[in-house]
């Protein structure tokens, strides 16, 4: 099928007058300027995700001018990614993040070519997706699709602009750069899964991708104008609630396995097994953890059994929803487990039943024996017993 | 000598949610080990089981890798900022 060749960036080497209109703040810039702009429009660059990172990557690069950008995504909006994914409206909750990404984007800038990939980023598809593009910017925020890409730019000799959130902190840099770091060298190894807090019970400021995400634009930006001085080398913190930037001294290691003297990586690997989710997903935690599931649980109650309700989610958490249970925070188990009668039933639950059965391992080990982990949390409550509870 | 140590975002419900301490050490070592001395919840985030500073854990004196110094054994000064960065991604939804 003909694509209407009006949609298309002119081939020729001159911005037309609507171009010239449209991007005219930055023509007027000796640091754009007309080669600028034309270096914008010539320019591939490749967006992994449309949530809240990619949110205004995709909105300032469109604008800008970026005259081919591709977005990979293969998620749902849904409800909860309205308070900081941008680029999407109520409306689009429930429609594919790709197409309505793509809808917004294209209203933003009618003249750019928008290529969309609705798939997820694997290690069997990045190398061919990658090659077409000039820059590659990470928006996914998770550590499989982060050493997905980093190693995937390196073999490629591409630059990655990367940054990551969490809660009001952000970290910013670019990596792949001829010459510079990779994110190898900052962290040869992705943390083991349950080491640190999931997006879920962390949770973040809404705002905080918008900035993270466009000083992620900008560099990009810079990268294809080729001027300022590119975040390379340098590690770019951001405080928001203190409302600091702090930057650290990024480093190439020479031991680097992917970039370094003697590389042991030469080709992509299987990433989610690299950070340990797979086999999580296989060996689930629940190992040796007695599980109920709600409509049991609800089941029990309703019989009158004695069960006693332990939540070990944080104070906010309870105050959105709760199953009347006693509240001891995981992190203050430890300290409190004075507090639990070893003799009764004890019911373990937090929001999805995976810190629930952390507290069930650590119970066991303190020598209680009758524990139950609510399978699914009070986000399975919800589901199967309790329509009306909200869901977070 | 007096130094700060800044403790990041997700290790602070480890540490009271204190976001700085300050400790009297010669050494990046010395500060860290005062650190999980007062709270002891920090270690298994920082250090592995053979005591040695986990891989998605990264330790700067002022704006430098301690791994590109002389590591826990990097000498501090008076109003020296030890930083601890650990690997963060808010986008792993579970």
């Amino acid at each position: 099928m003909p694509i209407p060749t009006d949609t298309l960036p002119q081939p020729e080497t001159k911005l037309s007058k609507e171009e010239v209109l449209r991007y005219s703040r930055h023509l007027i810039m000796p640091e754009v300027g007309m080669d600028g702009q034309l270096k914008l429009r010539r320019a591939r660059v490749l967006l992994i995700g449309t949530g809240g990172l990619g949110a205004p990557l995709g909105l300032y690069l469109a604008a800008a001018g970026v005259g081919h950008l591709g977005l990979v995504d293969f998620d749902v909006v849904d409800f909860t990614n309205l308070q900081r994914q941008v680029t999407f409206s109520t409306s689009d909750v429930g429609k594919p993040k790709i197409a309505a990404a793509k809808a917004r984007l294209s209203g933003i800038n009618p003249s750019i070519e928008i290529e969309t990939f609705e798939t997820r980023l694997t290690s069997a598809n990045a190398l061919e997706l990658f090659r077409d593009f000039d820059i590659i910017v990470d928006g996914t925020d998770n550590f499989p699709t982060r050493y997905l890409v980093n190693d995937a730019c390196v073999l490629l000799g591409k630059p990655n602009v990367y940054g990551s959130i969490f809660r009001f902190e952000g970290q910013a840099t670019v990596f792949g750069y001829p010459g510079g770091p990779c994110y190898r060298c900052l962290y040869p190894e992705p943390p083991p899964p349950g080491l640190v807090p999931s997006c879920a019970e962390g949770g973040v400021l809404g705002v905080l991708p918008g900035i993270v995400g466009a000083i992620q634009a900008m560099e990009t930006i810079k990268l294809i104008l080729g001027s300022g001085e590119p975040l390379v080398g340098r590690l770019l913190l951001f405080d928001a609630l203190g409302m600091r930037f702090r930057e650290l001294r990024l480093r190439k290691n020479p031991a680097c396995p992917l970039c370094g003297e003697h590389r042991t990586i030469t080709g992509l690997i299987d990433y989610e097994e690299f950070c340990g989710i797979r086999g999580e997903e296989a060996a689930p935690v629940t190992n040796g953890i007695p599980e109920i599931t709600a409509r049991e649980m609800k089941a029990r109650l309703d019989r009158g059994d004695n069960l006693f309700i332990l939540d070990v989610r944080e104070p906010h958490e309870f105050q959105i929803c709760n199953l009347q249970g006693h509240l001891i925070p995981l992190g203050q188990l430890p300290q409190r487990v004075k507090e639990l009668d070893s003799s009764r039933e004890i019911v373990v639950h937090c929001r999805s039943g995976k810190r629930s059965a952390e507290a069930i391992m650590f119970l066991q080990q303190a020598g209680f024996r009758k524990l139950w982990n609510l399978k699914g949390g009070v986000l399975a409550w919800s589901d199967e017993v309790d329509p009306t509870m909200p869901k977070y | 000598m007096a130094v700060k140590v800044l403790i990041p975002t997700p290790l602070r419900q480890y540490a009271q949610k204190q976001s700085s301490v300050e400790y009297n050490a010669a050494t990046v070592g010395e500060a860290l080990s005062h650190l999980t001395g007062a709270y002891a919840g920090l270690k298994k985030h920082l250090y592995t089981e053979d005591g040695k500073i986990r891989a998605f854990v990264n330790v700067y004196l002022n704006d430098e890798d301690i791994r590109f110094l002389q590591r826990e054994n990097t000498q501090t000064k008076d109003g020296d900022t030890i930083s601890i960065v650990p690997s963060i991604a808010g986008g792993l939804d579970e």
